[in-house]
C-alpha cells in the first residue's frame, strides 16, 4: 500500500477502475472519431451543394433496364417508374438469382461431396478435380468465362441453337423458354396441391405414431409422393388441363430486322443472368461439396458399426443414423455459404446483370449522386438478410445442439 | 516331399513350410485396384436392385470416363497440341487466323494464341508501369519471395528476424521501390516530432530512476513507449522524403500481377494485427469493446466485398477533411484492409474460443498482466491452431483481389479484359486464351496456399498424436 498514491494512478492500476477508465477512454475516441466523419462530410457536402434527404427516390429514373423478374414485376418504364422501384427492381433480381444458385449449387455440391467419398476411382477423380478447379479460380473470373467465353460467343439474335426443338432455344440475346398460361379453373389445381401437402403431413404424423406403437413402417416417402403429384394430377385432369404454354416465336424469314425471336413470345431469361447463375453455383458448389465430404467424414465409424451391430439395415443405418449426425455438422457453414451466394451475387455488377449492385449503387448512383444514403440503402439490404440468416442459425444451433452432462 | 520322423504315432508332419499363394487376384496388383477402385461398386448382381444398381454405376463411371477425359483432352488440345506457339516477327492476329478469316490456320481449327500473351506479358504482370524501371517491382517481389522462403523453411537461422524484417522494414522499402520515394515530407514537423520522441526517451529514463517524483515513476515505461513510436514514425516519415534518385510512378501506371499482389499482400499484413485486436476485442469482459468489435466484425461480414470497394472510392473523400486525397488504389487497398480484418478477426476468434479455460486461469495464476497472458500464453497456442483457418482467410482475399477491377483498378484480371480491346490481335480465340492464362495463374497460387496449409494442418497435428 502506497498512501500517496495519485487519484490518477488509481484509475489506471486499480484493477477495480481500469476497466473502466480504458472503456471511457476507447468510448470519448470512437466518438470523437465519427463525430470528426461527419463534421467533414457535412463541411464536404456543403462544399458541393448537396443535401441528406431520401427525395431521389421518388424522382423518375431515366436509365434503361435489361427485362428481368424485377421489371417484370414492377412493370419498369424509363421516365415514369421511380428510383425507389429501381431499388425495389434490384432487390428482386439479386435475390431471384440467388436463390436460383443456392437451388443449383445444393444439388451439385452434395452430388460432388458424396462422389468425393465414393469407392469408385473415377467418381473421387471427377469431383476431386472439378472442386479444386471451382473453388481455386476466382468467381469474377469464372463469370466472366461465362459471359464472354462462352455466353458471348453463340450465334448472332437472327440465328439459334436450339434445346428441346421449337420449345427452347438459345442465342446471344439469351435464353427462350415458354411461358406458362394458366387458364381459368387452374387455381383449384394448386387448391389440390396445398390439401395434399396437409395429407402428406397428416399421414405422416400417423405413420409414425403407429410405427412407435406397433413397430410397423409404412412407405411414407413412396405415399408422400403419390399424394403431392397424384391429388392435384387427377384435379388438374379433371378440371379439363387448363393450362396452356405460350411458344418462343423464331421468325426466319421476313423483313430481315425483324428475323429472330419475336419479342413478347416464350420468356426471355438474359445472358447475364444465366452467366451469373452459372458462375455461382459452379463456384459455391464446389464449397459445398467440401462441407459435405467433411460432414460425412466427421461422423465416427463406430456410429456404422453399432448400427450395423444393433441390426439395422444398411440403407436405414444411413438415413436414421448417419445423415442425421453429419447434418448437424453439415448445415451451419452451408448456411453460411447461401449467404455468401448471396453477397456474390453483387458481382453481376461487372457485366451489367441488373441487380441491386449495379442498377442502384452503379448506374443510379451515377445520375442521381448521393452516395452516401445510396450505398447505406445497398448495404442495409445485404446487412439485414445477414442478421435474419444469423438469428434463423442461432436458432437452428440451439435446438440442434446435443445435450451433453 | 516331407520328411519322415521318428515318432511314430505320427504320420504325416510339416517341417518345411508351404510355398506362399499369390493373393488373390482381386487384392493385388493392377487388377487388385482396378477390382477395389472401379468394378467393386458395380459387381453386385446377387438381386434384381442390386443387378439394375451395379449397371446404373457402370453407365454412370462410363460416362464420367468419357467426360472428364473429353474435356481433359480439349484443354490438352486447346492449350498443347493445337496452340500456336510462336509468331514470326511483326505478324500479330494473322498469326492465330484460319483460312476462312484470312490466316493460313485450317478451317475449323481452334487452339490458344499464346503469341498473344507473350506479346501482352508486360502489361499483364506489371501493367502500364515504366518499361526500363522493371527492375524495381522485380527487385521488390525478390527480396519478398526470399524472405518468406526464409520464414517457411524450418531449418534455417534468424528465422525471427526474417520475419520481423518482412514485416516493419520490407513493407517501407517495398513503397519506396514501387512509387520511387521521393514525398513531400514536411522535415521542419520530422524534426519537431523526433525531438520530442528523445524528450519522451529522457524524461521515462529520468522518471525510471525515480528522479521525478512518484507519479512520474509510474508512468516512465509509458512515456518510454510514446517515445519510441514517435522515433519511429519520424524515421519513417524522414526515409520516405529521401530523394533516392527512383523516377517517380504513380499508382495510375501500376497493373496486372503488381497491383493483384499488392493489393493480396497489403490485406493480408494488415488484417492480421487488426483481427487480432477485433477477435480479443470480442472476446473481452469490457462491453463496450466487446460490443463495438462485434458491431464492426458484422457490419463488415454482412456487406459484400463490391458494396465495400464502392463506399471506399466514392464515400471515403467525403469522409475526410477537404484537401486530403487518396489515390485511387490506397482506397481500394484501405476497404480491402478493414474486409478481411473483420474475417480474420472471426477465424482467430476461433481459435481463442478452442482454447482450454487452464490456460487462462494458469496464466492468471502465475500473476501475468492481461497483454502478458495474451502474448505469451494464449496466442501463440490459439494463432497455431487456425493457421488452416488464416491460410484459407489469405487464399479468399487473394481471390477477391479481382473485385478491384471493378473500380477501375487495373489489376491481372482488368489488365486481361483490356487487352481484348487491342484490335490487331483480335482473334476469336482471344478470350480464351487470356481466361486460360490468368485462370493458370490464379490456379497455381490458390491451389499452392492451401495444399501448403494443408500441410501445416499435418505437420501441426503431430504434435497431438500421442
Amino acid at each position: 500500500m502506497r498512501p500517496n498514491k495519485s487519484f490518477l494512478l488509481t484509475l489506471i492500476y486499480d484493477a477495480r477502475y481500469r476497466s473502466i477508465t480504458f472503456q471511457v477512454l476507447l468510448l470519448l475516441s470512437i466518438i470523437f472519431g465519427i463525430w470528426w466523419v461527419v463534421d467533414n462530410t457535412v463541411t464536404n457536402l456543403a462544399a458541393q451543394n448537396k443535401g441528406v434527404g431520401f427525395g431521389f427516390l421518388t424522382q423518375t429514373s431515366g436509365f434503361q433496364i435489361s427485362p428481368t423478374l424485377g421489371t417484370w414485376l414492377f412493370g419498369y418504364e424509363v421516365g415514369k417508374s421511380s428510383y425507389l422501384e429501381v431499388y425495389y427492381i434490384g432487390i428482386v433480381n439479386t435475390f431471384i438469382v440467388a436463390f436460383f444458385g443456392i437451388f443449383a449449387a445444393t444439388i451439385l455440391g452434395f452430388t460432388l461431396g458424396i462422389m468425393r467419398l465414393s469407392q469408385n476411382f473415377i467418381f473421387r477423380a471427377f469431383s476431386t478435380v472439378y472442386i479444386e478447379i471451382g473453388r481455386n479460380v476466382p468467381l469474377l473470373v469464372q463469370l466472366f468465362f461465362w459471359y464472354f467465353a462462352v455466353l458471348r460467343t453463340l450465334p448472332s439474335r437472327r440465328e439459334k441453337v436450339e434445346l428441346i426443338p421449337d420449345v427452347m432455344g438459345i442465342n446471344i440475346t439469351g435464353l427462350y423458354i415458354p411461358r406458362a398460361m394458366p387458364e381459368e379453373g387452374f387455381s383449384l389445381t394448386l387448391y389440390a396441391f396445398l390439401i395434399a401437402c396437409g395429407i402428406t403431413w397428416f399421414t405422416s404424423r400417423w405413420a409414425k405414431k403407429r410405427q412407435q406403437r406397433t413397430g410397423q413402417i409404412f412407405p411414407m416417402f413412396w405415399a408422400g409422393v403419390g399424394i403431392l403429384l397424384g391429388l392435384p394430377l387427377v384435379v388438374f385432369l379433371v378440371t379439363g388441363s387448363p393450362l396452356t404454354w405460350e411458344y418462343p416465336v423464331f421468325a426466319e424469314t421476313g423483313p430481315l430486322l425483324k428475323r429472330g425471336y419475336q419479342a413478347g413470345a416464350g420468356v426471355l431469361v438474359i445472358p447475364e443472368m444465366l452467366a451469373v447463375w452459372f458462375a455461382l453455383s459452379i463456384y459455391t458448389a464446389a464449397f459445398i461439396a467440401e462441407i459435405v465430404r467433411a460432414g460425412i467424414v466427421a461422423v465416427p465409424k463406430g456410429q456404422t458399426e453399432a448400427s450395423s451391430a444393433l441390426g439395422i439395415k444398411k440403407n436405414y443405418a444411413l438415413r436414421l443414423v448417419i445423415i442425421p449426425q453429419a447434418m448437424r455438422i453439415i448445415i451451419p457453414p452451408l448456411t453460411s455459404q447461401y449467404l455468401n451466394l448471396t453477397k456474390n451475387s453483387s458481382l453481376a455488377v461487372a457485366i451489367a446483370y441488373p441487380e441491386l449492385v449495379s442498377v442502384f449503387a452503379g448506374t443510379a448512383l451515377n445520375q442521381v449522386g448521393r452516395e452516401i444514403e445510396m450505398i447505406f440503402m445497398t448495404m442495409a439490404v445485404y446487412l439485414t438478410f445477414s442478421i435474419v440468416t444469423a438469428i434463423f442459425m442461432n436458432w437452428f444451433n440451439a435446438r440442434v445442439k446435443l445435450v451433453e452432462r | 516331399m516331407p520328411q519322415k520322423t521318428d515318432n511314430k504315432s505320427v504320420n504325416f508332419v510339416r517341417t518345411e513350410a508351404a510355398p506362399l499363394l499369390p493373393p488373390p487376384a482381386s487384392e493385388a496388383g493392377i487388377t487388385g485396384w482396378l477390382y477395389q477402385n472401379i468394378f467393386n461398386s458395380m459387381s453386385d448382381f446377387s438381386s434384381p436392385v442390386a443387378t439394375i444398381k451395379s449397371v446404373l454405376m457402370g453407365l454412370l463411371t462410363i460416362f464420367l470416363l468419357y467426360v472428364g477425359l473429353g474435356q481433359f483432352w480439349a484443354l490438352l488440345d486447346f492449350s498443347l497440341f493445337s496452340a500456336v506457339w510462336s509468331a514470326p516477327e511483326g505478324v500479330k492476329r494473322e498469326a492465330c487466323l484460319t483460312v476462312d478469316k484470312g490466316g493460313e490456320l485450317p478451317s475449323g481449327w481452334h487452339g490458344a494464341c499464346w503469341p498473344f500473351v507473350a506479346a501482352k506479358m508486360k502489361f499483364l504482370m506489371y501493367g502500364a508501369y515504366d518499361n526500363d524501371q522493371l527492375w524495381r517491382p522485380n527487385v521488390t517481389a525478390l527480396i519478398g519471395l526470399i524472405g518468406l522462403a526464409w520464414v517457411m523453411i524450418e531449418p534455417l537461422p534468424y528465422r525471427r528476424y526474417v520475419g520481423a524484417f518482412l514485416l516493419t522494414i520490407y513493407p517501407l522499402i517495398a513503397l519506396i521501390l514501387l512509387t520511387g520515394g521521393n514525398f513531400d515530407t514536411d522535415y521542419n514537423s520530422v524534426t519537431v516530432i523526433t525531438i520530442l520522441g528523445l524528450l519522451l526517451i529522457t524524461i521515462g529514463r529520468q522518471a525510471a530512476a525515480g528522479r521525478m517524483g512518484q507519479t512520474a515513476g509510474e508512468f516512465a515505461g509509458m512515456f518510454g513507449t510514446f517515445g519510441w513510436i514517435f522515433i519511429a514514425y519520424a524515421a519513417v516519415n524522414a526515409t520516405l522524403g529521401v530523394d533516392f534518385n527512383l523516377r517517380q510512378i504513380g499508382t495510375n501506371d501500376w497493373g496486372g500481377l503488381l497491383i493483384t499482389l499488392v493489393v493480396a499482400v497489403t490485406g493480408i499484413v494488415a488484417s492480421l494485427p487488426l483481427g487480432i485486436v477485433l477477435a480479443l476485442g470480442r472476446r473481452s469482459h469490457m462491453p463496450v469493446a466487446r460490443i463495438l468489435s462485434t458491431v464492426f466484425i458484422e457490419f463488415w461480414r454482412g456487406v459484400p466485398l463490391i458494396t465495400v470497394l464502392f463506399m471506399a472510392s466514392v464515400m471515403l473523400p467525403l469522409f475526410l477533411p477537404e484537401g486530403v486525397n487518396f489515390d485511387n488504389l490506397l482506397r481500394a487497398l484501405i476497404g480491402v484492409m478493414l474486409f478481411s480484418a473483420a474475417y480474420m478477426a472471426e477465424v482467430i476468434r476461433g481459435g481463442l474460443q478452442a482454447m482450454d479455460k487452464g490456460q487462462f486461469e494458469g496464466a492468471d495464476a502465475l500473476g501475468l498482466s492481461y497483454w502478458q497472458k495474451m502474448r505469451l500464453i494464449i496466442l501463440p497456442q490459439a494463432l497455431t491452431h487456425v493457421i488452416p483457418g488464416i491460410v484459407n482467410t489469405f487464399i479468399g482475399l487473394f481471390k477477391d483481389t479481382t473485385l478491384v477491377s471493378i473500380v477501375s483498378i487495373f489489376d491481372m484480371l482488368g489488365a486481361v479484359q483490356s487487352t481484348y480491346a487491342d484490335p490487331s490481335w483480335g482473334t476469336p480465340v482471344q478470350d480464351e486464351t487470356g481466361y486460360l492464362f490468368i485462370v493458370i495463374i490464379y490456379f497455381v497460387f490458390c491451389f499452392g496456399m492451401s495444399r501448403y496449409s494443408m500441410f501445416m494442418e499435418y505437420k501441426l497435428s503431430t504434435s497431438r498424436k500421442n
